[in-house]
Formats: structure tokens, C-alpha cells, sequence
């Protein structure tokens, strides 16, 4: 029998040993192993990551394949439509990763049980990122090669620019991922539809398919405040013009950077709200 | 001479405790401290604050107002330095049911900074009697398995502070008294502090040697239930609390 007839010292928290900024890589390790653990059981789960981006990527491809032959302009701008839906995929796909790692805390009753644990709000987020970047590399990777067989179109030929549009749509995707999530804590699985569906919303804003100048003067503004816009211009300047735009670049990376800290800012404060109106013992409608 | 040893803190202290949802107040205003090593029943009816209690106390609600201490934490402030120290279980979480046990208790020994988790696994599936079940998903098993599998994952982290709320609720009573007799075999062996919510009145006698019963957010009596049952009058801890939450007052002529 152990005798410990008092309580103790308080100990740091053990997975706190290695420490990384307060954080315990350890800790989101554990949800990035709980998250790979689920993905690996179900088939359905690795369908679907797979599944939308190559019937996407398939319809605008031969969308585009048509219009090329048929108008003298979009065959100059090649690869613009299905560069567009790829990159568009990124943004969609990397919300949507970050949200449903976080949606299946929800629908398996276990959020209790993580915020119950040592697990910290920055872990949790982080964890959540790394695993919206596994579940797109699953699903995106395959379609990429899959446009190169089809459409002759490559990717990775966009080289030093495709990392920064990548590194650009996925702070975005993040941020917005981050507050719905919040949305979702404190309001409960009312508010699920929005991860599904808030990303269509920047769908005509951003411009994913067309020029910026296309929307009326008094919506421009509110394009160039979405960091996304950005990136979607800059892919068509290096597809039809042959330039990659740094400056537009740094302008995304500013604003992701105001976008990203407003995301979490905002999951804390939905945090504390639902940690106050007792939101995190009732997860479900 | 020699320094006087610090205070040892309790295991939890709580001090006029509040908390009100919006206009309704859940608790209102309710004190206790636990002693190390004691099994403590938090008995009530329905809506009585229970829950909110103990979720308040793991800092997964926020107090209204009031203090709150845990190994000598304040909660919920500095949460973060004990919460590998506490564990509980409740009928209001689950644990993940696609994962299998052993990937449930992996994942959540790491949560919990678990040292040499796979021993600590196996130490538990023998406890248990989940050896057998290890590769098999959680959402597969029985309700009683399930409700094993839960107290392993309550119990991963060898916690000093257990916060249990209905760890038998919707068990048969062999199941039941199963968990009930581990979890007196754990609180003798790790000397282990134990709040334990629960409607069953069988199990508050037989685990708890101290009994706060509430009512309405607020303390109405506590004791230990040998002077609970003398007080009242009455043969059982069933028959106090019909007392109490009807409003009957104390039975026994001694005590009026």
C-alpha cells in the first residue's frame, strides 16, 4: 500500500517536461495520434478526403479543356481554371480538415474529456492544424498527379510560388477553421453547419475564378481585405503573365497574420464565454 | 530548531462557491474541504448542483463568484499545474468509440504525461478485466465494458484526485458492484481523494465515509452516515435522502 497522506507539492505537469513555449509536444502528439487513429479506421473518412477534390478538379478540367479550344483569350490563359480549383481546394479543404478533426470531438461526446485534461487550448489548436495539413496532403496530392494525367497541368511547377500560396490559403484556412470552432463551442452542434458551408462565402469574394476588377467598385475593397484574393491574383499573374507578384504575397501574409491572431483571440474569448455559460457540458444541439 | 513543516494543502477546498447560468442559479454559495485520502458522497436530487460542482471544480465551468482550490491550485487559474494529478468520469463524456481500448488509453496516458504507458495499460486491462477487449474499438463493447473502460481511462494518470459523477449510473447491480469494489481496492491502495456524485444510495454507504447532501445549488446537511442515519432517524441513506429532498426535516427525537 502507498502511503501519501497528504495531498503534495504541486508537480509540473508531466508531458510539460520537454517544454516548447508553455506547450507539451507530447500532448499534441497524443491528438495528432488520436486523429491519425481515427482516419486509419475508417475508409470512408480516406474516400472522402480523396473523393470532391478529383470530381472538382475532373469537371473544371474539362470545362477549361473545352473553353481552350473554342476562345482565342482562355487559351492564353491555360491552366488558370483548374490552377484556380486546386488552389481553392487548399483553402476549402484545409478549413474543412481543421474543422472535422475538431467536429469529431463533438460527435464522439469527448470534448469533456480533453478540456478535463492537461491538454491546453494552444495544443489543442495546434494539433489541429498539423492534422488539417495530413488530411489535405491525403486527399490533394493524388488529384495534383491526377491533373498532370489528364490535363497535362502541374502543380509543382509553379515552384517557389506554389509554397507560398500553399503557406498563404493555409493560414487562412486555419484562422477561419480556429473560429468557427469557437463558434461551435459555445453555441453547440447549432452552429456545425457553418464549417461547412462559411468557406463559400469567400468563394465570389476572393475571386478564386476571375479578376478582382470583375466585381463592382464598392465590393473591391472588401476582396483586397481577404487575404485569399491575393493569392488568387497572384496565381493568375504567374499563369498569364509570367510574373510572380512578391508584394501581393506580403500583403496576404500581413492580413493572414491580423486574420490568424483575430481567429484566436476569438476562440478564447468563445472559450471562457463557454466555459462560464456551462456550453462544454452540453455538446450536442 | 527546526523550520516548521509548510501547510499541507487539502485536496480540494472549496469556499463559497456560486455559479448561476444567465438568472439561474445552479450553486449558490456552498463550502467544503476534502481531507487526503478521503472518499467523499455528493448526494442530491435532479438539478440539485451536483454536476456543476464537480465540473466546476475540473474547470471545465467557471465559478460565478466564490473559491476554489485543488492540491493547492486555484482553480481555475492555475489549473494547468495540477490537472495531471486529477481525473474523473461522468455519464456526460465518452470516451472515443472508433478508437480501440489500447489507442484510447495511449492516446490519454499522453495527455496525461503517463510514463511507460504500455505497462500502465496492461497494470489496468488486468485490473480491469479488459486484457481481451485491448484491440477491440470501444464503440463495440458492452455498456458494463464501456463503463470499464472509462474508469481506466480515469484512472490512467494514477490520479491523486478522482471526481466521479455516477460511475454506475445504467450498470446491472454485478457490474456495478464490481467497479465499486475496484474502486475501494484503488482509494486504500493510492490513498487517494475521491468526490463522488451519485443517485445510488448503496454505493454512497458502502464507498463514502462522509456524505454532503445538497439540494437546490445549496449544502443541506454533512456528515458521516452512521450520524446522517442517527440524526434522521432513520435505517438507511435512501430514507435521509427522502427527508431531505422532501423537505421532512429530522426524524429522530434525539436530535430534535
Amino acid at each position: 500500500m502507498t502511503d501519501r497522506a497528504d495531498s503534495g507539492p504541486i508537480l509540473p505537469s508531466p508531458g510539460s517536461r520537454r517544454r516548447w513555449g508553455g506547450s507539451s509536444p507530447q500532448r499534441i502528439g497524443a491528438m495528432m495520434l488520436r486523429y491519425w487513429y481515427l482516419l486509419r479506421s475508417s475508409w470512408p473518412r480516406l474516400l472522402d478526403l480523396v473523393y470532391w477534390p478529383t470530381v472538382q478538379m475532373v469537371t473544371w478540367g474539362f470545362l477549361q479543356y473545352y473553353i481552350a479550344n473554342n476562345a482565342g483569350f482562355f487559351a492564353r490563359a491555360g491552366g488558370t481554371f483548374i490552377g484556380a480549383v486546386l488552389l481553392w481546394d487548399i483553402l476549402f479543404r484545409g478549413q474543412l480538415g481543421f474543422s472535422i478533426s475538431f467536429l469529431e470531438e463533438m460527435w464522439s461526446r469527448n470534448l469533456g474529456n480533453l478540456m478535463m485534461s492537461p491538454l491546453r487550448p494552444f495544443e489543442f489548436i495546434t494539433a489541429l492544424m498539423v492534422m488539417s495539413v495530413v488530411r489535405l496532403l491525403i486527399g490533394a496530392v493524388p488529384v495534383t498527379f491526377l491533373a498532370i494525367a489528364f490535363f497535362g497541368f502541374n502543380l509543382y511547377g509553379l515552384g517557389f510560388a506554389l509554397v507560398a500560396f500553399f503557406f498563404n490559403l493555409m493560414l487562412t484556412s486555419w484562422a477561419i477553421g480556429i473560429f468557427v470552432s469557437g463558434l461551435i463551442l459555445r453555441n453547440g452542434m447549432g452552429a456545425e453547419n457553418l464549417a461547412w458551408s462559411i468557406m463559400f462565402l469567400f468563394m465570389p469574394l476572393t475571386c478564386v475564378y476571375y479578376p478582382v476588377a470583375t466585381l463592382p467598385g464598392w465590393l473591391q475593397p472588401v476582396a483586397w481585405a481577404l487575404p485569399p484574393t491575393y493569392v488568387f491574383e497572384g496565381m493568375r499573374a504567374l499563369l498569364m503573365q509570367n510574373v510572380f507578384r512578391l508584394d501581393l504575397m506580403l500583403y496576404a501574409l500581413v492580413l493572414n497574420a491580423v486574420f490568424f491572431a483575430a481567429g484566436v483571440f476569438a476562440f478564447l474569448k468563445l472559450l471562457q464565454s463557454a466555459r462560464r455559460h456551462g456550453s462544454l457540458m452540453q455538446t450536442g444541439e | 530548531m527546526c523550520a516548521m513543516p509548510a501547510p499541507v494543502p487539502p485536496p480540494i477546498a472549496v469556499e463559497n462557491l456560486v455559479k448561476i447560468y444567465k438568472t439561474i442559479p445552479a450553486v449558490g454559495g456552498i463550502s467544503f474541504t476534502l481531507k487526503p485520502g478521503s472518499v467523499t458522497g455528493l448526494l442530491g436530487g435532479n438539478g440539485a448542483g451536483k454536476t456543476t460542482t464537480i465540473a466546476t471544480i475540473m474547470g471545465l465551468v467557471l465559478p460565478t463568484s466564490g473559491r476554489l482550490s485543488v492540491l493547492g491550485a486555484e482553480m481555475p487559474k492555475e489549473r494547468y499545474r495540477v490537472l495531471h494529478r486529477m481525473n474523473f468520469e461522468s455519464p456526460y463524456v465518452e470516451v472515443p468509440m472508433r478508437l480501440t481500448v489500447r489507442q484510447n488509453m495511449t492516446v490519454f496516458g499522453m495527455l496525461y504525461g503517463v510514463e511507460n504507458i504500455r505497462e500502465r495499460t496492461a497494470e489496468l486491462a488486468r485490473q480491469l478485466d479488459l486484457t481481451d477487449l485491448l484491440d477491440r474499438p470501444t464503440g463495440r463493447l458492452s455498456a458494463g465494458q464501456k463503463t470499464r473502460v472509462a474508469l481506466a481511462k480515469a484512472l490512467i494518470n494514477n490520479p491523486d484526485v478522482l471526481l466521479l459523477d455516477e460511475p454506475t449510473a445504467s450498470l446491472d447491480p454485478d457490474t456495478a458492484d464490481w467497479v465499486r469494489g475496484h474502486l475501494e481496492r484503488y482509494c486504500r491502495e493510492r490513498h487517494a481523494t475521491v468526490l463522488l456524485a451519485s443517485h445510488n444510495m448503496n454505493e454512497v454507504e458502502r464507498l463514502c465515509e462522509r456524505v454532503i447532501i445538497m439540494k437546490r445549488g445549496r449544502i443541506e446537511d454533512d456528515d458521516t452516515p452512521a450520524k446522517l442515519l442517527a440524526r434522521y432517524g432513520r435505517g438507511t441513506l435512501e430514507e435521509v435522502f427522502l427527508d431531505v429532498a422532501r423537505g421532512e426535516g429530522i426524524h429522530s427525537e434525539a436530535a430534535q
